[in-house]
């Protein structure tokens, strides 16, 4: 089987700017890069099918070029399908994105303020943190380590081991 | 035994239901399961205990499972089984009958403890009877599950918490290494079997040695051993009732009865004897050395448990038959006096408010019953003739001094004297803690006065009243004590049942010691004597010993280690977690990126199968149509301007259907044509609403990161596909197909054939996923729900029964101009259009071509099985006349089309496509089969109708489906929202929102209000301004 090089540089040249265009922040332009990739894999399947020939569809007579592999268009027309889907469902994303903050163009990013959220995720965790530590003392102190037991049997309890007992 | 768990499973899922009804009478309920269970084991003592002297089997049942992994639920009660069995039931039914005077009736979330201690029962009954190693694991993991959930049972209390995630972790960092060494062993062995396992060990060899080791480091675990004893005390943080169970009679014996289980195959494996025995004394000691320091009564016992299950260990592991049998015998001592005395705690805590010895005072004159229920218990946990832990004890000093001596048959085993050693001192601590726990619960105290005033006191104390509860509470502990008093007095027939389990240890031959209350005068009674009266002399010593306590510091601290590897863990986690989930969406693709270049790159630089021959195109005009294509990429990718880059983008598509064209591909040239022009639209729709510009937010610096991973990719990509190109060494399955699609599928277009019937499960997928979208995209701009009523006109149901209907396309120029006459427009939602967004020309247009798209997809539709089409190029064709007509009249417009929403077209289609799949099944024939109804029609000619053209249509009604969502949502929806936006702007600037709003109320009440009057249509105004404007 030899292949077209031109078709794979265009696809190389496809992958090439999808990617570079999904590496960024916005939404829309994530989009645009997907739709980029989507085409460049479908070229990619596309490819794979050979050199061209006779459509896959039988007339009766014998063709004159061999037929088309027909396995790797039906994978690429459930692969269209499902691009417009996908497509769709992003652009609702971005639409939603937008009217939530209604921010103007800064609207469609992925994140606010990369810090900000730094921060409060930062925050969330070393209260989670807290809150584990906190029941781990808890438990040390029934344990009463570090703490005054075992002293002798006739002392008076202290408030906190009362209070731990019960 | 199988039955019995299905009942326990059963009997658990409906607890909280009847707990609704019973509140705490539900626990006597549901102690009747492990009662009966009881009962149940109890019957076929004469099978188990008699059968084994003929050396055949025990009861078994088995049930595959997992063929494939040898994983089957086999069941098996031999002795031990029966015994652990017994404990566990009848311990369960007891705390269970318990538990029902120890809680109030308001406790809160009664019947989830109800349900999990029950369920607990089970799971342990499960545990001691399965056979095979994998089910007996999975148990023993649902019993961590379980009682992480029971110690928590105080889900509003920190260390409750804190406890329940420490047992957690502790018992399953040893069942995983556990799990580990089964794989290892039944790989080894070749079965899964324990009773094989045990029977026929595989031959001793490094990995047989590591793997057991793993083994006993899940049972030294769950069993609280040093250095995983810090777990058990925490645990106490639990309701007394499942210390009680879990922590004295069942989980914890969970680990000894492993040992148990595997000591009479594997006790001579190297390491288990030093490692069982050290650990065990060092447990034993260093348990009863805690437990003489502790304060509260239930700590107090915790510890005392950690001390005896260290012992268990050392006798259940030492593994000679003398051992095994006083090991039996004191596993059921232990559960017995155990169990009592945290459920006499329980007793204590209720009554008096507190658990501190050093406030109780007097309880022995004022409940004399408890207090000698608790006499007894203490007095066998000590090891008191002539109740049955003095029996178990007598034969464990017994078996180790045997052993230590060394007979004719068996050389001294040094181990045997340090057992000894240890378990004598051990013992010593034991006995002063006991005798500790009593003076402590119910002595009077001279110093304490305030105990005197009795509960009242301390409720007024501390705000927490004491709440006696009702003698019956008595009757649980009061059965395990006659039962430790009668196994004493019974210890010979005991034992006699016993031994059938300790005869299976190797040296079974030569050992011949029989349990029993009087042995006459021999070293162990000596020994008992002695140890006796020095734990009972440390206990007078108590505060100078106290005091030396307190100078000796802790050797090991197990609980700070674990301390500082949890911490260790979670600041390992949060570093790990903040390199690698910084820098959002961007940074996860990037990262994904360079992993696959790397992966795939070296790949490529070690491939030596280049094409051997390639050509630079196809044809000629292949280059052109790249090129453009090419072009259109980079510009699209550098495009500042939304729509720009969209349409860039669609050129790369459109790029693509001309690839397609000329290759041979009809059908995907016209689908992705189609679906290109959707798409460019559904874009607009919504980038309408959005800034002209994208927001740039990348600095230069990560600008050259991303076109370095851009090119990375691309590169690698090209080299994949040229690579591929020439390792493809097959050639393509064309005819195969070919001959398929003719023969089985009854159509020419082989494509088509291959969606609908050869791939037709694919495809049904893929409809899934199309419906799945729908919805998405709905829910995402429906925010406040979907509603289920489309946007028509208010007057199209009258109108469309109007007479005059036939002049709807009559030329609006020269009809009669009466402002009646509203259906001579082209399109009926174009009147609700401001004049400035309408288009007269377009209407017309769309009112032209519409009706013969629709017949066109409809063809395309059926003819798709013999020529290019089929159900996705139909739908996505007809979609395209909705959009046109959306487009020209507005959102008003698409409910007059299609007045039924997506939702019914999605279903029906997706009915469609499942029925006929599923239609197959009915038939005889595997799913999603295809039959065909052949024949001759006058006019038509020859006919082929099959079930793949019904599940084409269901293709095509979802797509229809899917493209009028996005419509409603993307389209309409977002009209209205704009519309809302801009009466806010502007509150009397648009005529359509006043109409909007109109309409609006006038869909609710359409039902009754019927055609409506001219008052009306007057106020609605605007609209018929427009119309009227629209008129030259």
């Amino acid at each position: 089987m030899n292949a077209s090089i031109t078709l794979v540089v265009l696809m190389a040249v496809m992958y090439g700017t999808g990617v570079y265009v999904m590496l960024e922040k916005s939404l829309t332009r994530i989009l645009i890069g997907f739709l980029l990739v989507g085409n460049a894999t479908n070229l990619l399947i596309f490819l794979m099918s050979g050199r061209s020939g006779s459509s896959p569809i039988i007339d009766g007579g014998t063709a004159d070029a061999p037929m088309v592999d027909p396995v790797p268009q039906v994978l690429m027309l459930t692969a269209i399908v499902i691009n417009f889907g996908v497509t769709a469902f992003i652009l609702a994303l971005i639409y939603r994105s937008w009217w939530l903050s209604n921010l103007g163009d800064e609207g469609d990013d992925v994140i606010a303020g990369e810090e900000e959220q730094d921060a409060a995720e930062a925050d969330q965790a070393h209260e989670f943190h807290q809150s584990l530590e906190g029941d781990d003392d808890a438990v040390r102190a029934v344990l009463g380590e570090g703490s005054g037991a075992g002293d002798d049997d006739d002392d008076e309890p202290s408030e906190q081991e009362r209070d731990v007992m019960r | 035994m199988i039955l019995i768990l299905l009942l326990f499973a059963g009997l658990s899922a409906l607890t909280p239901i009847l707990t609704r009804l019973l509140s705490t009478k539900v626990f006597y309920l549901v102690a009747l399961l492990p009662a009966g269970a009881f009962f149940w084991t109890l019957a076929q003592s004469g099978v188990v205990l008699s059968e084994h002297a003929e050396g055949t089997a025990s009861i078994t049942e088995y049930v595959p499972w997992i063929p494939q992994l040898d994983i089957a639920l086999s069941f098996r009660m031999d002795t031990l089984a029966w015994l652990l069995a017994l404990v566990v039931t009848g311990v369960g039914a007891l705390v269970l009958i318990y538990c029902a005077r120890y809680f109030s009736r308001d406790e809160p979330s009664l019947g989830r403890f109800a349900a999990l201690l029950l369920a607990f029962a089970g799971t342990m009954f499960g545990l001691v009877t399965a056979d095979d190693i994998y089910i007996m694991f999975m148990f023993w993991e649902i019993t961590s599950v379980l009682s992480y959930l029971l110690i928590g049972h105080y889900t509003g209390r920190k260390e409750s918490r804190g406890a329940a995630l420490q047992a957690l972790l502790v018992t399953t960092f040893g069942g995983l290494a556990m799990l580990v060494g089964i794989v290892l062993l039944t790989a080894d062995a070749g079965t899964t079997s324990i009773a094989e396992l045990v029977a026929d060990p595989p031959a001793g060899s490094a990995l047989v040695t590591a793997s057991i080791l793993l083994i006993l480091v899940g049972a030294l675990s769950k069993s609280a051993l040093v250095p995983f004893h810090f777990w058990l005390p925490a645990a106490m943080a639990a309701p007394t009732p499942v210390s009680a169970y879990l922590h004295a009679a069942a989980m914890v014996k969970a680990g000894i009865y492993l040992i148990a289980r595997l000591a009479p195959g594997f006790a001579d494996t190297p390491g288990w004897t030093p490692v069982l025995v050290s650990l065990g004394v060092w447990t034993m000691l260093l348990g009863a050395w805690r437990s003489l320091r502790q304060n509260d009564l239930k700590l107090l016992l915790a510890y005392g448990t950690v001390s005896q299950l260290g012992f268990l260990t050392v006798v259940v592991g030492f593994g000679t038959r003398d051992a095994a049998l006083a090991g039996a015998a004191l596993l059921l001592a232990h559960a017995l006096f155990k169990a009592t005395l945290f459920l006499v705690v329980g007793i204590i805590d209720h009554d008096e408010g507190t658990r501190d010895l050093r406030e109780i005072s007097g309880l022995g004159r004022r409940r004399p019953l408890l207090a000698a229920v608790a006499l007894i218990a203490v007095a066998s946990m000590a090891g008191i003739p002539p109740l049955l832990g003095f029996v178990a004890k007598e034969g464990v000093l017994t078996a180790f001094l045997e052993a230590g001596l060394g007979s004719a048959d068996a050389p001294a085993d040094p181990w045997g004297w340090v057992a000894l050693v240890g378990v004598s001192v051990g013992s010593i601590l034991t006995v002063a803690y006991s005798a500790r726990f009593f003076w402590g619960a119910f002595t009077t105290k001279k110093k304490t006065t305030d105990a005197l005033a009795g509960p009242q006191a301390h409720a007024a104390a501390h705000g927490e009243p004491a709440h006696p509860p009702a003698r019956s509470i008595l009757a649980a502990p009061v059965v395990l004590t006659l039962a430790t008093i009668a196994f004493g007095l019974l210890a010979s027939p005991l034992g006699h049942a016993l031994e059938s389990y300790a005869d299976t240890m190797p040296d079974a031959e030569t050992a011949d010691y029989h349990l029993a209350l009087w042995h006459g005068l021999e070293p162990a009674l000596g020994i008992s004597a002695l140890i006796i009266a020095a734990g009972l002399g440390l206990f007078a010593l108590r505060k100078p010993f106290a005091r030396l306590q307190k100078k000796v510091p802790a050797l090991v601290d197990a609980s700070r280690t674990y301390w500082g590897i949890v911490r260790a863990v979670d600041q390992v986690a949060a570093h790990v977690t903040v390199f690698a989930q910084k820098g959002g969406l961007p940074q996860y693709i990037s990262t994904i990126l360079v992993v696959f270049v790397l992966c795939l790159g070296t790949a490529t630089a070690f491939n030596r199968t280049w094409p051997s021959e390639f050509v630079l195109f196809d044809y000629p005009a292949q280059v052109f149509v790249a090129a453009a294509m090419a072009v259109a990429a980079v510009m699209a990718a550098r495009a500042t301007h939304r729509l720009a880059a969209v349409l860039l983008v669609g050129a790369t598509g459109f790029g693509l259907v001309a690839l397609f064209a000329f290759h041979g591909a009809p059908d995907l040239a016209l689908t992705q044509a189609l679906v290109e022009t959707v798409t460019v639209v559904v874009f607009v729709l919504v980038l309408r609403r959005l800034p002209q510009k994208i927001a740039q937010h990348n600095k230069p610096v990560r600008q050259g990161r991303r076109i370095l991973i851009g090119t990375l990719v691309g590169v690698t990509m090209g080299l994949v596909g040229f690579i591929a190109l020439g390792a493809r060494q097959a050639g393509g399955l064309g005819d195969e197909l070919a001959r398929l699609a003719l023969e089985e599928g009854h159509g020419k277009n082989v494509v088509n054939v291959m969606l609908v019937d050869i791939r037709a499960w694919d495809t049904m997928n893929e409809l899934s996923v199309l419906v799945v979208v729908a919805t998405g995209v709905a829910s995402l701009i429906f925010v406040t729900g979907r509603n289920f009523t489309i946007p028509r006109l208010r007057e199209s149901r009258g109108r469309r029964q109007a007479t005059n209907r036939r002049d709807l396309v009559a030329d609006p120029h020269t009809a009669d101009a009466s402002p009646d006459d509203r259906q001579h427009s082209w399109l009926l939602g174009g009147r609700t259009l401001s004049p400035e967004n309408r288009s007269l020309i377009l209407e017309v247009l769309v009112r032209l071509v519409f009706h013969p798209a629709i017949v066109v997809s409809i063809f395309l539709l059926f003819a798709g099985h013999n020529l290019p089409g089929g159900g996705f190029a139909a739908g996505v064709l007809a979609g395209l006349a909705l959009i046109a007509r959306y487009l020209a009249g507005g959102r008003y417009e698409l409910g007059e089309t299609i007045p039924i929403g997506p939702g019914i077209l999605l279903g029906v289609g997706m009915l469609l496509a499942t029925g006929t799949a599923v239609g197959s099944l009915f038939a005889g024939a595997d799913i999603l089969t295809s039959a065909y109804f052949e024949t001759d029609v006058p006019l038509l000619g020859h006919i082929s109708f099959g079930t793949s053209t019904i599940f084409d249509v269901g293709v095509y009604l979802v797509v229809i489906g899917v493209i009028l969502d996005i419509l409603r949502a993307l389209g309409g929806e977002v009209d209205r929202q704009q519309a809302e936006d801009d009466v806010d702007a502007a509150p009397d600037d648009h005529s359509v929102v006043a109409d909007e709003a109109d309409t609006r109320g006038r869909v609710a009440s359409r039902a009754t209000s019927g055609p409506l009057g001219r008052d009306d249509e007057a106020r609605a105004g605007s609209g018929d301004a427009l119309e009227e404007e629209a008129r030259p």
